[in-house]
């Protein structure tokens, strides 16, 4: 296996999940795409430590591991507030911040 | 053998994350991306990261999207949550500047040779993966440990119920 195959793989994984954050509107299904892109950017992190044969990579998809988490909770938590304020999930509903 | 796991793991993980995105119920998307990590652990291990590997399951497809479950049934997804996307020409839009940026990156990837696998992997070894993680990693370990504090404070106050 080439280390091209599994840039590939990324890339193609990273540019499904930036479709979906750009083309669906429900906020849990972008925070869901975005945690694909967030896969498809270890994958590729994890190949370069592999092939590189530096542990680096895999410390940094460690630490990836860790934002993401904080990053579900506070955004699951917005969905909460955003679908008690405004009773909806749609993401151009909720535009007050918008000029 | 290897190139057989890595399509099939692969080609999981790609129609998993197709169906991510394509799916209109929020809770069948999420049960796909689980689908999608889990294949993409599997491919950690044929990169012999068995640690990333088993934090991907536990963490990944784990912890946070147990929660992700929680608040789509929370939010009652079977009524409320089902209403038409964006217009019709950002849909197939997207995906156009998606492919045009993809064949860029892949013409950039084509020049870009880096030599086989090393044959015995030293990255994989977990003794050297913690010996980094807390000598020369040591303050950002230390300062994510403050980040999940932050989160933990801020998932708190803002799903409480009066703010």
């Amino acid at each position: 296996m080439d280390l091209n195959h599994y840039l590939i793989l990324s890339a193609l994984l990273f540019a499904v999940g930036a479709v979906g954050v750009i083309v669906r509107r429900n906020v849990i299904s972008i925070l869901l795409c975005i945690e694909v892109m967030l896969n498809a950017v270890n994958l590729s992190f994890v190949a370069f430590s592999r092939y590189l044969d530096q542990v680096h990579g895999q410390i940094f998809v460690f630490f990836v591991m860790v934002v993401a988490a904080a990053e579900a909770a506070v955004g699951l938590a917005l969905a909460i507030v955003l679908y008690r304020n405004r009773r909806t999930l749609n993401v151009d509903d909720a535009d007050i911040m918008k000029w | 053998m290897e190139a057989l796991f890595f399509y099939l793991l692969g080609g999981t993980a790609l129609v998993a994350a197709v169906a991510v995105v394509a799916l209109r119920r929020v809770f069948y998307a999420a049960g796909a991306l689980i689908v999608c990590l889990c294949a993409v652990a599997g491919l950690y291990l044929l990169l012999e990261a068995p640690f990333i590997a088993a934090v991907q399951v536990i963490v990944y497809a784990g912890a946070i999207m147990v929660l992700f479950l929680f608040v789509i049934m929370l939010l009652d997804p079977f009524a409320a949550n089902v209403f038409p996307d964006k217009s019709r020409r950002l849909r197939l839009l997207a995906p156009l500047l998606m492919a045009l940026a993809l064949l860029a990156l892949y013409a950039m990837l084509r020049t870009y040779r880096l030599g086989g696998a090393p044959g015995v992997s030293a990255a994989s070894s977990l003794e050297r993966l913690a010996e980094t993680l807390f000598s020369e990693y040591l303050l950002p370990f230390e300062v994510t440990s403050v980040l999940i504090l932050v989160a933990i404070i801020g998932a708190v106050v803002l799903a409480k119920r009066r703010i």
